[in-house]
């Protein structure tokens, strides 16, 4: 897409209150997880046994309370958030980059190869995602790696439908016949003519993979296949808050509220980039 | 090289056609049938001459081409043969085809604003042809770039360079397409309506540039239109098309003097003369061209020809060679 696109974009995004404010929600919540913990005296790890169970409140060092080992929530909480938001970035990411691909190959090549490449989509869209997690659990044991390949697994499916869509109907444009007709490779055609134009909503699913994938692994970790003690990921301190919730509930909404409102940004402010788009397009 | 033989290939080369179509024919399968875009053409465009194609639209005239480049559409069969220099360029494999097209074999669509990729900018559009076809870095691509967009007389190619295909007017744009045409120093360009889309005065420009362009370099043109205004002003030898065949081929001057179809010399009397007195009505040839999906029976420009016999519906005329080399498919033509 040329520079005026995107400059409108930006134009008719900057008029949409509800996406200005969700981002500058996500842009303090991701600061607050970055350097957040430099302002706490207290680590995620350290139990003090001095302060089990401990309402939040100022008056000690523990601003959000501490769970039932006596760590700091406030930290734990934000290196919670922080390992959720590098799995939901990078995992977005490659599942983008791979969807992306396969999509423009198999809309832009067409015919037999594209068909056997949507089947190959249908049949993993239709597999039970959490039993083959879990297979692959058992297989190869708990590791990180896993966690990013499966969770990748979620993104790309759905996004390699919408590029291949799009993909089918820049390819009838004339433009590209004229760059077929000055001898452009297959893949040059694919990468530097087809897959531009077709960003503008591979951006907006992106934007709501992004939420979609953190939810996922907190499912994930609540389940007990993610991440690993003493790490946190808000999904496994999602899961310690609830065997707490009458006793000790801060303990379930420090990092549920913290979950809640990082997803609910990331979904409005995708909501405003696709409006954004979408005007453009109009 | 014995010196005998390298006289040999230089004379060969004058000798061999830049493009040699024998026998084309373009079926497309469809739904309810087949339908035949191109029913048996056979024409050449020798070394450095401008070949005009006139006829009208369905008459097949961008088909022949299509098939000539690789870009017939995936129901489409073509059949014959194509030769570009002596070699056959019809279902070649694309890989092998690239190298040829966009270099020795270009070609220049109708409507520059859709041909052009919208989100590139006007320079990366030239270089990456260099950069594909020439092995040049980028920064060398882009000076040639600039040497292309001077030799077009586009104004300001410094900074055209920097901008998108929708910055740039109809004219302009064409001027860039014309460039990336001509970066290679191509053997043959196959213009396909190169002013359709365009403003009359911008017509004329384009026209202009294109003469000029043809005194510069070396190379061939076929010059593909409807309009035979524009064809008139830089073709040296014209072809005829009506319902996928060739009609007529003559050399310009003699056609547009004496048109010895029929069809041709309707279509010249149908090009308003500011000389002539006011007319009441356009003349226009009357009736419609057959559609490509009925099959044929006799000569196809019966129904609308004034001079049509009984023998004309029942048998198709032949394209026979008549003297100065020229070409007609007529059992009654208007001059032998």
């Amino acid at each position: 897409m040329s520079g005026d696109l995107w400059r409108a974009a930006g134009r008719s995004l900057r008029t949409h209150p509800g996406a200005i404010i969700a981002f500058c929600f996500i842009v303090a919540l991701v600061a607050m997880a970055l350097i957040g913990p430099w302002f706490s005296p207290n680590d995620f790890e350290t139990l003090d046994w001095s302060h089990v169970a401990t309402e939040p409140g100022m008056a000690h060092s523990h601003w959000l309370g501490t769970d039932r080992l006596g760590r700091d929530l406030f930290v734990r909480t934000l290196e919670g958030a922080r390992h959720s938001l590098a799995v939901g970035l990078v995992a977005s990411a490659v599942s983008l980059s791979f969807g992306l691909s396969y999509g423009a190959v198999a809309g832009y090549v067409g015919g037999r190869t594209d068909h056997m490449m949507m089947r190959i989509i249908e049949i993993l869209s239709g597999l039970p995602l959490i039993f083959f997690v879990i297979f692959l659990t058992v297989i190869f044991g708990r590791s990180e790696y896993l966690l990013f390949l499966s969770i990748g697994a979620v993104g790309w499916l759905t996004m390699a439908r919408i590029v291949r869509g799009q993909t089918l109907s820049v390819r009838q444009q004339e433009f590209i016949e004229a760059a077929v007709a000055s001898g452009a490779s297959t893949a040059r055609i694919i990468f530097k003519h087809v897959v531009p134009n077709v960003i503008g909503p591979v951006i907006v699913y992106a934007t709501l993979t992004v939420p979609q994938i953190i939810l996922f692994e907190s499912f994930l970790s609540f389940l007990g296949l993610g991440i690993q003690e003493p790490h946190a990921s808000l999904g496994t301190l999602i899961a310690e808050g609830a065997g707490e919730m009458e006793a000790a509930p801060w303990i379930l909404l420090v990092p549920g509220v913290f979950l809640a409102v990082l997803l609910l940004s990331l979904n409005i402010f995708g909501d405003g980039l696709r409006d954004a788009f979408d005007a453009k397009e109009r | 090289m014995m010196q005998g033989s390298a006289n040999d290939t230089k004379e060969r080369r004058i000798m061999t056609p830049t493009l040699r179509i024998e026998n084309l024919q373009v079926t497309y399968a469809l739904a309810g049938g087949t339908l035949a875009a191109v029913r048996d053409v056979t024409l050449a465009v020798a070394s450095r001459e401008c070949l005009g194609i006139v006829g009208e639209s369905g008459s097949g005239k961008t088909q022949i081409f299509m098939a000539a480049m690789g870009l017939l559409a995936k129901n489409a069969q073509a059949s014959g043969s194509v030769r570009f220099d002596g070699r056959e360029i019809l279902g070649l494999a694309p890989k092998i085809l690239n190298r040829i097209r966009g270099s020795e074999l270009t070609m220049i669509f109708q409507d520059p604003m859709s041909s052009l990729t919208p989100h590139l900018k006007i320079g990366v559009q030239l270089a990456e042809v260099l950069v594909s076809h020439r092995d040049l870095s980028w920064g060398a691509a882009r000076r040639a770039a600039l040497q292309v967009l001077e030799r077009v007389r586009v104004p300001e190619p410094q900074r055209r360079l920097q901008q998108y295909p929708h910055e740039l007017s109809g004219g302009m744009r064409q001027r860039v397409m014309i460039g990336m045409s001509l970066l290679c120093a191509p053997k043959l360009v196959i213009a396909d309506e190169p002013t359709s889309a365009l403003d009359v005065t911008v017509q004329a420009q384009i026209v202009d540039l294109l003469r000029a362009l043809r005194l510069e370099l070396e190379m061939a043109i076929v010059l593909i239109s409807h309009d035979l205004g524009v064809v008139a002003g830089l073709a040296d030898r014209i072809v005829v098309m009506y319902a996928g065949r060739v009609v007529e081929n003559a050399r310009a001057s003699e056609l547009l003097r004496r048109a010895r179809h029929p069809y041709t010399a309707l279509l010249l009397k149908c090009v308003p003369n500011m000389a002539d007195a006011r007319l009441d009505r356009m003349p226009c040839v009357p009736g419609q061209a057959p559609s490509p999906a009925v099959s044929e029976r006799g000569c196809a420009f019966a129904p609308r020809c004034p001079r049509a016999t009984e023998y004309c519906k029942a048998e198709r005329p032949p394209l026979r060679d008549v003297h100065d080399s020229a070409q007609v498919a007529c059992h009654y033509p208007l001059f032998p």
